[in-house]
């Protein structure tokens, strides 16, 4: 490594090759955990005293994913894309490669302590306030290299995924300084300064837009750099981005109420957010159309171009994802599937479907490039495709028929206007769809780890050039 | 257009920023300064130090993961749970702990459904209890003593009163007492539901048994005595957190047998502390059957008791 001076790209490259490193080994933990709580689902005698419990693992791996395999993956993409985008090296080379070590110091701490039961009980921000506070830092740090790379930048024009990048940046740092305003209470244990009904608003307030920054604006910068770039054809429309841009900056921080309708919450606040939810669709949509017009010059690179799918299809369920949250929203709709494991199943489709498809994509894209060779073998990229959309989509479906079925048991009533089910006989139902959920889940994981092995081969493959040429 | 807001960066991330907090102010921040938000029910007390100790631990085994504590105004849910949540019950929760999914059911009106008894079994093994339930077993909470000097200085940070000796009171308790403690306080707050109306029964008639004696009846009263009255009232009837169902002298602690009908209003309707079953006094702790089983249901368990008593 000591060949790489500080200041050019190899440099460069290398942190953020750590940076995907790290996001897979703390996305591999994070998907076993999912496997396993889904098996306590329908075995629940495996649960064990302390961090074998579900209520540990399960913050372990919502918090481990979003922060470790997410979260990680993102930063160092970003810094790849900015690098090209500016078409220069990163401005503060060694505060990026600092800010590896200080992420994964973070996830390490943070993943401890949920299994160790200290959590704040905020959705999404379950981390216990050190590990919170190195994310802070971290975030900081990754700003000012990226922001600075941007003001310094050698390209006068900034491309749309800067726009989106930097809008991640921005969003992530409002919401999550606000939604972590603690008292601590010795290392492990604090207590938000946000209480009863208002501290239910900001924290959704945060829930909605961390999922909102990181997994739609910073995904969405993803995909409009490698969507062009694994196709070769330039996107659809300029103007149409733009105006997709900000009426979804604009919108997504009015929406985050929809999350507690029919809670104590103000009607009024839950309704605005009710409303912005169903014009959401309209900026989502159009990143999904722009997609779909950028591909329609030449749909045969489906075929050709193996990463072009992971792409389209992920884009895809972005598209369907936007309509069923919106619709989701909606009192009605609300009143029967709140609370259930369709929205479980909602959450699912969204990260594996979207999320998980388009980060390994650009990950594909990356690390050849880096080492200026080929991926290892497309025929496993291929697999692996496969099998992700498989266990997606046999997750997303058993858990969308699980929660109406839920949801309308719950609500069955007899003649004489009592209850027709006990708690007891809705869970007795719901145990073939855990153990589909669970089937699912393994296979998406089969694909997943076909992914690991596929880069780790081209990395193989990459160090053997890099070697010969030295 | 030719120097557009997308060559310059810094003017960009203003905008971009004061684009994300319009949103963010209105609905977030502007109700934040008002009362609106900041409710308190009158009667709502603050924890106390055993309840607060129960409350860390409810945050630290997720449990809010499985159990929301929000009902929502809609007829079936008030029906399942009772009164619909209001915003000031939740003054001094920090956080709040609504949750987002009920694999088990709601827990907003948990509070004193249940005796302390019940609920320490429940942890220890809830499937003695629903034999579908998920819920992973809790015992091992008993063997986790708590730290007294932590929790006052989880009080303090709070701000919430307390003396000396509740602290000390806490030596020797586990994880488990005070899981149980705060599991007990939820809802308590609101007390429009059937508490306020203890019934008292005052009849000269009653109504025998439609199923008495039926073998039918007796085998189905079998299967719902064990997957309902089992967990309480033990192996046939013998007694355990409940009192014993096979002696038929002394019944509600009094001597003297009861009819039918009174077994089958305190199956439906459950006991309450203080309320009145044909001129004996309630101890409570008897949850209420009204929602789980249909009459026959609990005609065909009356049926099943009064042959655990021998008689045909």
């Amino acid at each position: 490594m000591s060949v790489y001076k500080m200041g050019d790209y190899h440099y460069d490259n290398q942190t953020v090759r750590k940076f995907i490193y790290s996001s897979i080994f703390w996305g591999v933990l994070a998907l076993i955990a999912g496997v396993w709580i889904s098996i306590l689902f329908w075995a629940p005698g495996l649960n064990g005293p302390g961090w074998l419990t579900y209520g540990r693992l399960r913050s372990f791996h919502v918090n481990v994913m979003a922060f470790g395999l997410v979260l990680g993956a993102l930063i160092g993409i970003f810094y790849y894309i900015t690098i090209r985008l500016t078409k220069r090296p990163l401005l503060f080379p060694k505060i990026a490669r600092f800010t590896v070590y200080l992420f994964n110091l973070a996830i390490a701490v943070g993943g401890w302590g949920l299994l160790m039961g200290y959590t704040k009980s905020l959705a999404y921000n379950e981390f216990e306030w050190p590990a919170s506070l190195l994310i802070v830092i971290l975030w900081v740090l990754m700003a000012v290299v990226i922001l600075g790379t941007i003001i310094k930048r050698k390209e006068e024009q900034m491309y749309i995924s800067l726009w989106y990048i930097i809008a991640t940046v921005v969003t992530l740092a409002v919401i999550y300084v606000v939604n972590n305003l603690v008292v601590p209470a010795g290392l492990f244990k604090s207590y938000p300064v946000f209480a009863g009904v208002n501290g239910a608003n900001v924290e959704w307030w945060y829930g909605h837009n961390a999922v909102g920054s990181e997994l739609t604006m910073a995904t969405l910068a993803l995909f409009y750099y490698f969507l062009p770039k694994s196709t070769g054809l330039p996107i659809y429309s300029h103007r149409l981005s733009i105006i997709a841009f900000w009426s979804l900056i604009f919108a997504y921080l009015w929406a985050g109420a929809h999350h507690l309708v029919y809670t104590p919450i103000p009607d009024w606040i839950q309704t605005v957010a009710i409303a912005m939810s169903i014009f959401l669709i309209a900026p989502s949509w159009g990143s999904v159309v722009n997609g779909f017009y950028t591909v329609r010059e030449d749909w045969g690179r489906m075929r050709t171009h193996y990463l072009t799918k992971f792409f389209i299809l992920g884009i895809t369920f972005y598209g369907i994802q936007t309509v069923q949250g919106p619709t989701q929203a909606l009192r009605v709709v609300s009143s029967l599937i709140h609370y259930t494991d369709w929205v479980v199943g909602h959450v699912h489709m969204g990260a594996m479907g979207w999320d998980a498809l388009v980060i390994t994509g650009a990950i594909y894209y990356i690390i050849p490039k880096i080492y200026d060779t080929e991926i290892y073998s497309e025929k496993i990229a291929n697999t692996h495709f496969w099998l992700v959309l498989t266990g997606q989509i046999i997750y997303s479906i058993t858990m969308w028929i699980a929660g109406i079925q839920e949801g309308a048991m719950q609500k069955a009533v007899n003649p004489d206007g009592t209850l027709k089910y006990t708690w007891d006989q809705i869970v007795a139902k719901d145990i073939p769809y855990w153990q589909f959920r669970t089937l699912g889940g393994v296979i998406f994981v089969a694909g997943m780890l076909f992914f690991v092995y596929n880069i780790l081969m081209t990395v193989r493959k990459g160090n053997a050039l890099v070697a010969s040429k030295a | 257009m030719a120097k557009n807001i997308y060559s310059k960066p810094v003017l960009f991330t203003i905008l971009a920023t004061l684009t994300i907090l319009v949103g963010t102010v209105v609905t977030m921040f502007v109700p934040m300064l008002t009362a609106q938000m900041h409710p308190k029910l009158e009667g709502l007390k603050p924890y106390t130090a055993l309840q607060l100790a129960g409350r860390d631990v409810y945050q630290s085994e997720g449990c809010p993961f499985c159990h929301t504590q929000t009902v929502r105004p809609l007829k079936t849910e008030v029906e399942r749970y009772g009164h619909y949540s209001l915003a000031g019950e939740f003054y001094y929760d920090r956080p709040f702990l609504w949750g987002t999914k009920r694999t088990g059911p709601d827990l907003a009106r948990e509070g004193g459904k249940y005796p302390d008894s019940w609920q320490y079994a429940h942890f220890e093994d809830p499937r003695a209890f629903a034999p579908h339930s998920i819920m992973p077993s809790f015992a091992w909470l008993k063997k986790i003593k708590l730290d007294p000097a932590q929790v006052e200085t989880h009080m303090k940070v709070l701000g919430f009163p307390y003396t000396q000796a509740d602290i000390s009171a806490l030596a020797g308790k586990t994880e488990l007492d005070a899981l149980v403690a705060y599991v007990q306080t939820l809802g308590t707050a609101v007390t429009v539901k059937a508490q306020a109306t203890v019934p008292v029964t005052k009849k000269m008639t009653h109504v025998p048994n439609p199923l008495a004696g039926s073998h039918e009846a007796i085998e189905r009263g079998e299967k719902l005595f064990e997957q309902n009255c089992q967990a309480c009232h033990g192996k046939e009837g013998v007694g355990y957190i409940g009192p014993s169902l096979r002696d038929k002298d002394i019944f509600l602690y009094v001597r003297g047998n009861v009819p039918d009908d009174d077994y089958f209003e305190i199956i439906h309707n459950g006991t309450h502390p203080g309320g009145i079953e044909d001129g004996r006094t309630e101890k409570g702790g008897m949850p209420s059957f009204a929602d789980t089983l249909s009459n026959d249901e609990i005609w065909s368990l009356v049926a099943y008791i009064r042959s655990l008593q021998g008689e045909k």
